[in-house]
């Protein structure tokens, strides 16, 4: 076991090396800098001046050498004024070393985000809480209706219950967030007016049912289909299986069987796809955020990429895919830890 | 200003549609007439999900080929005494109906969630295909050679998918983009594999039979060069097959999306029907790996197959709505769906008009809905054999 965990550990290292590796190339593209430099200079630089400044910051060069000052095997150049040789920071929003040393990703210096104008670790933990609570909610309302609805539906394959909550399972998944998050907001907030239909109060006045309900509901929809589709087939399968006819034969009601006796094997397979969902979650995250402007982690990504904010871009980037393979190790240790007929070697 | 009521917008729309009900009549009567010669899919008319599923994505793609004979306007044309004008409204000066309502910029709410089932229609589908050829072709050896190909191609696929989608999008589709020569090496790249897989498909099978060969070889490999050379550069000799720069940009990204799925899922039938004895049967006739891949295994493989094509094109309509609802790769005057939800979904837009939000979202979810529900069919009917 413990090899097997060291082993993905190492997997997830390299992932994280690559898919960073590829992220930093596409925001250092050529017409992603020429916007920076844009953004950051006068409008009515001309293009010497832009190549100049990207010069002067230290973007032209070698690549590779950049890519390791941002993870922090390389040391950071201050930025020197070649005419007066004093050092000026690129951002006077952000305070830089003065003098060479390492500060990257590895020594906790994410960078500086030219949208916000502050410190990419400022800004990153805040929009994460934001994102938490949000997502704490939404497995509060998804997990316990999935399976219920999941296991509803296969204790009885074929019964009337069972076509209806299927139908209903498909239809689920057949709306994306930003279908239902428009559907429901016409309904409840235009429509009704029961609820709002914005969550921008819910950062500053905390949490309420009023401001809450929709973007949790919206989220929470799209997940449910799935995961109850997954548990009904996992719960229809053990309900065949011998010892649940040997639980019926001995006289046991069919409650007790479906509870005591099916309910624990057919949620192994659930767990998983819980597990993965988080993932899938954060395409959700980044949709919802930006319906009912809740500023999170997913609205942070969307203004950091539509602004070609690099650091900001990296960073989001970094956190997303350490989520992702985080839960897929958790999903997979989770697993053979629930199913003792699962060994891994 | 003036408006039919209720009954007129519904049949207003009833009628619009005829072409489109002429021919899902066509479809049910020809289908119920066959049905016995149809194979699985006259086996789709057994179940309630079936019918439903068929007749919806028939719905929506009769309405894509004859988007513009229902349509009443062009989906870009403005009228401008018809800005956010209610559902049922008359122009004054042509006395045209606009059936849903006018939206932000006064255009036909009707006219241009018809032609946004085109867009989605042409893309989703075609996409769908390219990357289930890219998958089964990477996913075929993988499967069946394992070992250290295996594990390089499942490292890259596994690279894709721990990527966020949406991060990748905003990555890959950005106008900037289309400056470098990253799209179109990608969109030549993702091309070569349906010209190869059916090179390599035609070769194995008929290797020993030249005069047989020579013809489908040929056949693929001009009309391959044909698409190939009009959709990666743009620069087909007939003029036929062009595709606007963003447009390919948004199919590359889809593809090179959704093509890990289609790998890991091939993979893994691969690995499972490699144990079964009519491939070591053919091993032991001496035949080569890829023409058990391709001869042997794939056909073998085709049921789920079909069901992961039908929820991916969902899957892929759903992607694009996302594309579109973050502006990202679609012109602004574009009348896909996801542009059409992103404008109707502003806050005061969907407090007064909310239908020209809720008509393209309902479009979608109906859409992908068709599909999954066709896709569940098509399970439980293969499962039945």
């Amino acid at each position: 076991m413990l090899s097997f965990i060291l082993r993905r550990l190492g997997v997830m290292v390299l992932t994280m090396l690559c898919l960073s590796f590829v992220v930093f190339f596409f925001v250092n593209l050529e017409p992603n800098l020429r916007k920076l430099a844009i953004f950051q200079t006068e409008m009515r630089a001309s293009s010497q001046d832009l190549e100049n400044w990207l010069q002067r910051n230290g973007y032209r060069d070698n690549f590779l050498a950049r890519y390791g000052r941002w993870i922090g095997v390389l040391p950071k150049q201050p930025v020197v004024d070649p005419a007066t040789g004093a050092f000026t920071p690129r951002f006077r929003f952000c305070d830089e070393p003065a003098e060479a040393r390492f500060s990257g990703v590895l020594q906790g210096d994410f960078g500086c985000s030219t949208a916000y104008r502050a410190p990419v670790s400022q800004r990153l933990p805040e929009a994460l809480a934001a994102t938490g609570i949000l997502m704490f909610w939404v497995m509060i309302v998804m997990v316990p209706a999935s399976l219920l609805v999941g296991v509803l539906a296969g204790m009885r394959e074929g019964s009337r219950l069972d076509r209806s909550l299927s139908f209903g399972s498909i239809a689920s998944t057949a709306t994306p967030e930003y279908v239902s998050g428009v559907v429901f907001t016409a309904i409840f907030a235009s429509w009704l007016g029961w609820l709002n239909g914005s969550a921008a109060t819910a950062m500053t006045q905390g949490v309420s049912f009023y401001n809450f309900t929709l973007p949790v509901m919206t989220m929470a929809i799209y997940g449910i289909g799935y995961i109850a589709r997954m548990t009904r087939a996992s719960m229809a399968e053990v309900m065949t299986a011998q010892y649940i006819r040997t639980a019926r034969l001995k006289g046991l009601s069919f409650g007790t069987v479906v509870v005591r006796h099916a309910l624990r094997n057919a949620l192994i397979a659930p767990f998983t796809v819980i597990m993965l969902q988080f993932p899938w979650l954060l395409t959700g995250v980044v949709v919802t955020e930006s319906i009912f402007n809740y500023k999170g982690f997913g609205y942070l990504l969307v203004q950091a990429a539509s602004n070609n904010d690099i650091d900001l871009v990296l960073a989001c980037g970094l956190v997303a895919v350490v989520l992702v393979l985080a839960t897929q190790l958790i999903s997979d240790i989770g697993y053979a830890l629930l199913n003792p007929r699962i060994r891994v070697s | 200003m003036e408006t039919v009521g209720f009954l007129g917008i519904v049949g207003g729309i009833l009628f619009r549609l005829w072409p489109v009900w002429a021919c899902l009549a066509a479809l049910v009567v020809l289908t119920l007439a066959f049905r016995p010669r149809l194979g699985l899919y006259g086996q789709l008319f057994g179940s309630g999900a079936g019918i439903a599923g068929v007749l919806i994505c028939g719905f929506w793609v009769f309405t894509a080929i004859f988007a513009d004979t229902i349509a009443p306007l062009d989906p870009r044309v403005q009228m401008s005494a018809m800005k956010n004008a209610f559902p049922g409204s008359i122009e004054p000066a042509s006395r045209i109906v606009f059936l849903l309502g006018g939206d932000h910029l006064a255009r036909d709410v009707f006219s241009r969630v018809v032609h946004g089932a085109r867009v989605v229609l042409t893309i989703a589908p075609a996409a769908t295909l390219i990357a289930l050829m890219v998958g089964i072709t990477l996913g075929l050896p993988a499967g069946y050679f394992g070992g250290r190909i295996d594990n390089v191609l499942s490292f890259l696929a596994n690279l894709v998918l721990a990527f966020p989608v949406i991060l990748l999008f905003y990555l890959l589709v950005t106008p900037g983009i289309m400056d470098t020569p990253i799209p179109y090496s990608m969109a030549g790249l993702f091309f070569l594999f349906p010209i190869a897989f059916f090179c390599v498909l035609f070769y194995t099978r008929f290797k020993s039979r030249p005069e047989r060969l020579w013809p489908y070889l040929a056949l693929t490999v001009v009309l391959g060069a044909w698409i190939y050379v009009g959709l990666v550069f743009d620069a087909d000799p007939l003029g036929i097959i062009s595709i606007a720069p963003n447009e390919l940009n948004i199919f590359v990204a889809v593809v090179f999306a959704s093509s890990p799925g289609v790998f890991r899922i091939v993979r893994g039938l691969v690995m499972d029907i490699k144990t079964r004895d009519y491939v070591a049967a053919a091993q032991t006739r001496g035949e080569t790996p890829w023409y058990i891949m391709l001869w042997e295994m794939l056909p073998n493989a085709r049921g789920p197959l079909i069901v992961d094509a039908c929820l991916r094109v969902g899957y892929t309509t759903i992607l694009l709505g996302t594309l579109g609802f973050f502006g990202l790769g679609m012109g602004p005057e574009s009348p896909d769906w996801g542009t059409a939800i992103k404008d109707g979904s502003r806050v005061a837009q969907l407090r007064l008009y909310l239908w020209t939000g809720v008509t393209p979202a309902v479009a979608l979810m109906s859409l992908v809905l068709g599909l999954n529900l066709l896709a569940d069919a098509l399970r439980e009917e293969s499962l039945k054999d």
